[in-house]
This record gives C-alpha cells, structure tokens and sequence, in this order.
C-alpha cells in the first residue's frame, strides 16, 4: 500500500513518447514520485504546448504556476500542469527564464493561458510574448513589485488605513510593533553546518 | 420651461436618437456578486458587450504566508480558502504532502476523509443552490436549504470543533476520531432530514417555469469550449463531459465507491444546477457507503516522524513527549520534490502544486482555484446575454472570492 494520491494512468511510454514528438525542443525529462515534467527550452513554449495537446491528446490546461530560484541564473520557472481526459493523465512542462526575458504566450493555444499568465506576471514579474492583456489581477490598483518573489518580504513595504483627516485611503510605510520573527529550525539534532553560539570553545576544552 | 425635445433638431423622429455604449460597475459590493468581485460591464441597451471581471480584491497573500509555515501550521490556511467548502481545500494539500512523502494512511483515515469530504460537498451545494434560486428570485428555497447546511456545520463542530474552519485533515490522516453517536446521528440525517429538507425546496424550482425561463439556454457552453477555457467539476460536466476525478483519478477509498457522475446535455445554466442537485443526492450515498463499510482502527498514521503522538500519549511515554514537541515546534521535514495533486472539490478541480526542498517549510505552494479559470470565461459566456442574466451565471458557476483571490 502506497500513499492514497489521485490515481492517474500509468506513465509507461509517456517519456519515450513525449521526446520523440518533441525533440530537440526537450531539454530534459525528470520523474518523480510518478509525475513527469518535460523541461522545454524557452523559445519552443508555444511548439511544445501545440505538440503537447494535438499530438499528444493533453487537452486542457490545468495551471500555469510560477516558482522563484535567485540561485539560478534564470530565476524563475514557469510550470504548465497539463491534463489528458482522454489518456487520463497529467504532466507538467517547466520553461526557465529571467526578469527581462519574456517567454512565448499560450494564449493562442489555450484561451485560459490569459489569466493564468497575468498571475505569474503579478506575482514574479516574468513577461509573456503575446498576452495582449498583460495587466495586474490579484493585487491592488497601482502596486509595486512582484510579491512571489523571495526577496520581497513577508510583510510588504506599504500598509493602508483610513485617514480621518484626508477623508481617504491613505498608504504608508509598514510600521511593524515588534519584528519579524523567523525562527531556524534546521535544527542541531539533525546535524547544525554552522557553530551555534559557545559552542566555539567545545573544541579548545579537550586540548 | 423648456422640455428636452426643444433642443433637438426639427428633423428628428422618435428612434432617430443614437445611444452610444455604456461601461456599468458591477460590484464590488453587490450582494449577487458572492463576495467582492467588480465587473466592468460594457452595454448596448441591455445587452452585455463586454466583461472584465476585476479580481483580488480579497487577496490575502497565502501563498506568501505558507512559505513562511511549516507544513502543519500552513494546513489551515487552506480552510480559508473556499469558506463554503473547508475541507475539501485541505484535502488536496494533504494528499500532496502525502504523496511527497510516500506515506500509508490507515483504512479508517481514509474513509473518514471521504466521508466528511461528502458532508462537505453537500453543504457547500446547499450554499451554492440556495443561492442560485435566490439570485434569479425565489427566496424561500434558500431559507430551507440553510436548516440543512446548518445541520452540517453542527456536525463538523461536533467532529472537528470548529463549525468552518475545520482543520481536520492532517498529513497522514486526521485529527481526531468521531464518537460513536455522530456517525449513528449523521446516518439517521442522511436518512430523514436531508431528503426531506432537499427535495422538498428541489420540488419548489426545478420544474418552475419562471426558474427555467432564467436558466434554461443561459450562459451555454460547448464541450470544446469548456475544455479550452479549463473548466473543471459540475461546469465541465453540464457541458456534456463526463469527468469526474473521484471516478476517474480516484484517491483514498473513492475507487471502492459505488455512485454516479451526472452529466448535463446543453452547457446551460439549468444543467450546472441540476448536476449539483444530483451530486447531492450521489454524496449522500456515497456517505452511506462510508458508514456501512467504515472499519475500526487507527485514525492516523503511525510513523511517528509526521504524525505526532496524542497527548495522553504524551504524558506517558518520554519518546512520545519528544516526538510531540519536534513535530509541534519544527515540524516534519519534507524529501526534495514537486507534485501536483488535484481533488474534486465541490466545485471543481482544486490543486496544489507544491515545492520542497528538504526543509520544514514548503518552497513553493501554487494553489489552483476552481473559481479562477471560470470566472475567466465570463466574458465569452456573458456575451450577447440580458444585464439580468449575469446573476444567474455568475451562482452557476459557484464562484467563492476566497479561493478565487487567495
């Protein structure tokens, strides 16, 4: 008995098929916990999604997400969750980018790429090719910065209250009460890489 | 004085007047609009030109604050997401942690998921038909359809502790396990109370003339549509298709479920309502099911590194006092990995695209609303349609601003 995940059919044959329809579009393939992603050279979005869905009969799109690795040189990956009602499976296709560079849109493929697309815009600031309607969604009127971001803090710059005196909505620099509290719990139990403090002198005793 | 027809010129004739397009704010504070959404409606007359639904306006940033948490103490978050149905959002995270981990869930753990994920369904259609009557007119279905969800809320109060906010699912299994009586009490409610309350305030609308007149041929969607604008639960299904990931990619005991997936054959208002007055009807049987077939046993998982020891346990035994006081502070930590797990929510595919990296706290928690990619498809199914209409699509698809806006 294994955990009780949905069940989806299974992925024999998917990977050999999925490069051959794809080919040098294919970066890499990577399988885990029995889901695949197709990791897909930036350029080739649009051909890869076509394929994906005439070829390869994944009819809908499920999600767009967007994930942010600053380590990287192309920070931010853009992950497509495709679904096959008729082969019932699923899989995903990540394409890498940047802050400047902008990836090809899907909407021509598939219309609800629009919104999705606009959230990975609103929350990461990754650019798409094509959106002809690439505003905000889920943020206010007027933000600034891209909240996903893992550089842009928990608690944001600016808070609003209502002024009595202008008679409006005003916004403000966040003032905090007390700080952020973020505990490390990576803890020594499990093996500290670094010298917890008074611990440095553990060593010189036993000289 | 002078009337308005003085300024007009000589020639003109009554209907020569042209009537340019107007832009009307619907929202956001419109009791129809089932939270806070705005829609900038463009109108010829009466007749709705263009949508622009405007959203996140109840944006709360949990995805931002789940990558703050630790596994567990973000589960709750997902309560208040669709605050109409608390536990099937929390459903699909658990699964996914499950599934990251590779982790077995006892037999009755899993029957109680999809048995209180059931109850769920039902009250969250009580909400959602209610609703639908009373936007297009009709008050007293609601009134009625309200005693039956209030019943549901008492007994997850009285399974959980909390009325919505439920918290119940954990990685592993559940919180806690249900007395006796409840079961007994939910059994005899599924045999008495809820078909009496349901079909009695069904028997009001579903044949009413001036309830199909709202509904019938309104908002019609094709199956190729509903397909490429990523419909998913009772929106794909009145469009003809027949999906159903409780059927199709079925997860805890759904596979050994015995029920029915209904499924509309015009795409229009009238079918989303009657798929989801069957749903009803199918959950109640599959909670039957559930009662009849619901075996003793643990409630959670045994592995002692997720799932932390009870607190009688705890007083006990050294090992257990350790183990709850890890598990409560620093929480589990989670092998490096991505899935993408997707439930049936009651009111469509609800997922959770998760990223660990081997801490205690997840890196990357996409969640994927119901409500978003159809409320997207406004605009083309608005299109062409009567002002008053855009009520009665807007309940069909059972949009709750919460898991919309996040």
């Amino acid at each position: 008995m294994t955990s009780p995940h949905p069940k989806f059919a299974s992925n024999d044959g998917i990977i050999d098929a999925a490069t051959a329809a794809l080919g040098d579009r294919l970066l890499h393939v990577q399988e885990h916990v029995g889901e695949i992603a197709l990791f897909v050279r930036r350029e080739a979005t649009v051909e890869a999604l076509t394929i994906l869905r005439d070829q390869l009969a994944y009819q809908q799109l499920m999600e767009i997400a967007g994930v942010d690795y600053p380590d990287r040189p192309e920070r931010f990956e853009v992950v497509y969750c495709l679904l096959s009602l008729t082969k019932n499976h699923r899989i995903r296709m990540h394409v890498a980018t940047d802050e400047v560079k902008p990836v090809p849109s899907a909407t021509a493929v598939w219309p609800v790429a629009g919104w999705l697309e606009r959230e990975v815009y609103d929350m990461y600031g990754v650019l798409f090719e094509g959106n002809a309607d690439l505003r905000r969604i889920l943020t206010d009127y007027g933000f600034r910065g891209h909240p996903q971001r893992k550089d842009f803090p928990l608690t944001g710059y600016v808070e609003l209250r209502y002024s009595e005196e202008h008679k409006r909505v005003v916004y403000e620099p966040v003032k905090l009460a007390q700080d952020f509290r973020s505990f490390d719990f990576m803890s020594p139990w499990e093996g500290a890489e670094y010298i917890l403090p008074g611990d440095e002198k553990a060593g010189e005793v036993k000289k | 004085m002078a009337s308005t027809y003085d300024t007009l010129t000589p020639e003109a004739q009554a209907g020569d007047i042209e009537i340019a397009n107007y832009t009307i704010n619907f929202g956001p504070q419109h009791p129809a609009a089932h939270g806070v959404l705005r829609m900038v409606m463009e109108l010829d007359g009466e007749i709705v030109e263009r949508v622009d639904p405007h959203v996140g306006l109840l944006h709360r940033g949990t995805e931002k604050l789940i990558e703050y948490k630790t596994y567990l103490q973000a589960l709750p978050y997902f309560d208040r997401l669709d605050y109409c149905s608390p536990l099937a959002m929390e459903y699909s995270y658990v699964l996914a942690i499950e599934k990251l981990l590779q982790l077995e869930v006892p037999r009755r753990a899993q029957y109680l998921r999809v048995f209180f994920a059931e109850l769920t369904r039902i009250c969250n259609h009580m909400l959602n038909l209610g609703s639908h009557v009373m936007d297009v007119g009709a008050m007293t279905p609601n009134l009625w359809l309200f005693e039956v969800r209030e019943d549901c809320l008492n007994f997850f109060e009285r399974a959980s502790g909390a009325r919505m906010h439920a918290a119940y699912y954990r990685p592993g299994g559940v919180h806690q396990d249900v007395p006796l009586k409840l079961l007994a009490d939910i059994g005899d409610w599924l045999d008495t109370r809820l078909p009496r309350l349901f079909e009695d305030a069904m028997s009001l609308v579903v044949d009413n003339r001036i309830f199909k007149q709202r509904n019938v041929d309104i908002g019609t969607v094709s199956r190729d549509d509903a397909i490429a604008w990523g419909f998913s639960g009772p929106m794909i299904r009145a469009a003809g298709i027949p999906w159903d990931l409780r059927k199709s990619q079925p997860y805890d005991v759904y596979a050994e479920m015995d029920f029915e997936v209904p499924v509309g054959t015009r795409g229009d208002c009238y079918d989303r309502f009657m798929v989801r007055v069957e749903e009803v009807r199918q959950s109640a049987r599959i909670m039957k099911q559930c009662l009849a077939q619901m075996p003793e046993g643990p409630i959670a998982s045994l592995d002692r590194k997720v799932v932390p020891p009870k607190r009688g346990e705890m007083k006990r035994s050294m090992e257990a006092l350790i183990h709850h006081f890890k598990l409560y502070t620093e929480g589990f930590h989670m092998p490096t990995g991505d899935v993408y797990v997707a439930t049936e929510s009651p009111k469509g595919e609800f997922g959770v695209y998760l990223v660990a990296d081997g801490t205690n706290k997840p890196y990357r928690c996409k969640i994927r609303p119901t409500g978003f990619s159809h409320l997207q498809a406004m605009d083309f199914m608005m299109k062409g349609h009567m002002l008053a209409d855009t009520t009665a699509i807007l309940s069909a698809i059972d949009i709750v601003f919460g898991e919309v806006d996040r």
